[in-house]
């Protein structure tokens, strides 16, 4: 079995996360670019099975500027068997349609049983890219599962959603992507990081993946059109409870029209 | 210039048994501040007339039916029906909600049909060029507008954050042909419809929130967190920590990777107000905050803070509201 996992770098959510206000693309370096932790949950989606079932390869996949290869390593040292990273200067600030067709066109390139992303990435959040490549790719797509079960032929989940829970099940090959409810990511261990640097990484362009960008301007793209930053909230009143202070923020709601 | 009254494709969710999903009302609203609004109805064909009333009273001018059979698989009869509705409609914009079903309707029709996508989108405007969207991203630190560079605008919209509505139509409803496209996709194994037991207003959307985080202790304690909510007719969140713990269902959670609130007032009860957790609900109109710990991040932002117990704080506010309410 081959699984492929996409994982995304993504500004720390535990740092200061900041739009360009000129370009409206992200500032790199006003905080920390990570690995997102669903695409680190997925990556231990991938081991787990891996690790039971002989003869499987784990490939991570990340599309991304030349910061991307020290979390990709991460991915590396938690146990996964090699790492691809597309790099391009046309796919900068690339739109989610795009982002898909570049991962569809690597992941043609590579073959696959089966992709393992997050459900929603923590910078983009459009939660789309799963289906999109499953679209391009013509393969189904399980999406939102909060639990996975792999044969050597199917995956099959739990979905839930709005209105209910599904199980889903889809013939491999298949996309599926998960959600939090699945269990975090193990640690590297040292044994794991020594290993990492002996293994493969490689680098691709658009040309090695004979695909495009799109810049002809054939397809339609998403672009930022404006750019504002709302003030920060500032801290109001807060109170020591001596007794009464449940008393007193009724008071406070009943005077802001708030009961 | 655009036309205003040009056709805005709307994907009107229904669930299994046939109801028509809150999101529709403020797809419909959203689709009537910037030209027609044009309803799609995918459902099983014995509840789809029904639905497709309910959208026209929602505010659709017209809508286009087609038939979801039972036992079909997950999403492709929605994902073909759409993209026939689109070819036939030509619309300037396709709105569609952000939910789990949404999300995935959206990424397979964006790209089956070339069009631009916009992503959690919080309202829809116009401008000389066509439709624009716009977002509230990083937490709501920051106001995005986007366009597409061409084609139709297809978005989806963020649950609950329309206000808008269309004034109600006289049904004008027409069945709609499907070339199905053959696509892969899932089979649908098991579904058991989630029941609500409260009449307790939607998370999202609501007027008022009271979240209940690890302070609360356990699951049995978060009654205690209902009994606030059911004082002020509230909405009930929860933070990670909270919904890891297993007080609460997943549903429940605002924040980063949960639901996006911004209602009048939020009471955050037992929360510390990690960064993450804010993300989901620092756009509230008034925070109010309970927490032992004064040094606790939520009270950086919160309108009103109660340094204090949880336990005997919560029940003295209850009775306190409900004795300004008698
Ligand atoms: C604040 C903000 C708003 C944006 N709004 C829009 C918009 O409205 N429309 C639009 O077209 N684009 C938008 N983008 C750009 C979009 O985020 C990128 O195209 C991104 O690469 C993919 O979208 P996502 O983050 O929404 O991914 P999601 O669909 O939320 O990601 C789900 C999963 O897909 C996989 N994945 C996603 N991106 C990659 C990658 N680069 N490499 C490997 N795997 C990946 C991961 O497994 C991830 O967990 C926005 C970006 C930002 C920062
Ligand atoms: C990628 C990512 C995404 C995340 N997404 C989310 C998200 O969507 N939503 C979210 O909430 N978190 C999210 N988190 C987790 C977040 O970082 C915090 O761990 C979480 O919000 C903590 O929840 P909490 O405030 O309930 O728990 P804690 O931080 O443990 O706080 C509990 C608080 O309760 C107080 N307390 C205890 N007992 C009492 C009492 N008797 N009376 C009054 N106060 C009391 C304590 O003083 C403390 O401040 C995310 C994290 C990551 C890395």
């Amino acid at each position: 079995m081959k699984i492929v996992v996409l994982v995304k770098e993504v500004p720390d959510t535990w740092g200061d996360r900041r739009l360009n206000l000129e370009t409206g693309l992200l500032e790199r370096g006003a905080g920390e670019l990570v690995l997102d932790e669903i695409g680190e949950r997925a990556i231990e989606v991938a081991l787990t099975y891996a690790e039971a079932n002989s003869g499987s390869e784990v490939v991570v996949l990340a599309m991304g500027p030349a910061s991307v290869p020290t979390n990709l390593r991460k991915g590396l040292a938690m146990g996964a068997d090699r790492a691809i990273h597309i790099l391009d200067d046309a796919l900068i600030g690339a739109d989610t349609t795009l982002t898909a067709t570049t991962l569809a066109a690597a992941l043609s390139h590579e073959g696959f049983d089966l992709v393992i992303a997050g459900n929603v990435s923590t910078d983009g959040g459009g939660a789309v890219i799963p289906s999109m490549v499953a679209e391009l790719l013509d393969v189904p797509a399980a999406t939102g599962l909060s639990t996975v079960a792999i044969t050597a032929t199917d995956v099959t989940g739990r979905r839930d959603t709005e209105v209910g829970s599904y199980t889903v099940k889809a013939a491999l090959p298949a996309v599926v992507s998960i959600t939090e409810a699945l269990p975090d990511a193990r640690f590297p261990s040292f044994k794991g990081i020594m290993a990492a640097k002996k293994k493969p990484l490689d680098t691709l362009t658009l040309a090695d993946l004979a695909a495009t960008s799109g810049a002809s301007g054939e397809d339609a793209h998403s672009i930022v059109i404006s750019l504002a930053e709302r003030p920060a909230r500032a801290a109001g009143v807060t109170i020591v409870d001596e007794g009464d202070a449940g008393t007193q923020l009724a008071e406070f709601l009943a005077k802001n029209q708030l009961i | 210039m655009t036309d205003s009254s040009a056709p805005i494709l709307v994907l009107v969710e229904v669930s299994p048994a046939g109801t028509v999903l809150p999101s529709a009302a403020g797809l419909l609203g959203a689709a009537a501040g910037i030209g027609t609004p044009v309803a799609l109805v995918v459902a099983p064909a014995a509840v789809s007339a029904a639905a497709a009333e309910r959208a026209a009273e929602l505010g659709a001018a017209r809508v286009l039916v087609a038939d979801r059979p039972a036992g079909s698989p997950l999403l492709a009869p929605v994902v073909d029906a759409l993209a026939a509705a689109a070819a036939s409609v030509s619309p300037d914009a396709v709105l569609i909600s952000s939910s789990s079903e949404g999300r995935d309707i959206a990424a397979r029709f964006a790209v089956r049909s070339g069009a631009a996508l916009a992503v959690d989108v919080v309202s829809v405007s116009r401008d000389e060029e066509g439709p624009v969207a716009h977002h509230s991203v990083y937490g709501g630190a920051y106001l995005v507008d986007s366009a597409a560079t061409s084609g139709t605008l297809v978005a989806t919209v963020r649950q609950g954050a329309i206000e808008a509505r269309a004034a109600a139509q006289t049904p004008s409803i027409e069945q709609l042909d499907v070339t199905p496209s053959g696509k892969r996709d899932v089979e649908v194994v098991d579904y058991q419809a989630t029941v609500t037991a409260s009449d307790r207003p939607e998370l999202r959307g609501a007027k008022t929130v009271v979240s209940g985080g690890r302070g609360v202790g356990s699951a049995e304690n978060f009654a205690l967190v209902e009994q606030l909510a059911d004082a002020l007719g509230a909405a009930v969140g929860a933070s990670r920590a909270a919904v890891d713990a297993g007080y609460v269902p997943a549903s429940y959670q605002v924040g980063q990777t949960g639901v996006t609130v911004s209602p009048r007032l939020y009471i955050a009860v037992g929360i510390s107000g990690a960064i993450q957790h804010r993300a989901g609900m620092q756009t509230a109109k008034t925070i109010v905050a309970i927490n032992k710990d004064a040094d606790a991040p939520i009270f950086e932002i919160a309108d009103f803070g109660v340094v204090g117990d949880l336990f005997t704080v919560v029940p003295q506010l209850i009775d306190a509201i409900s004795a300004k309410k008698d």
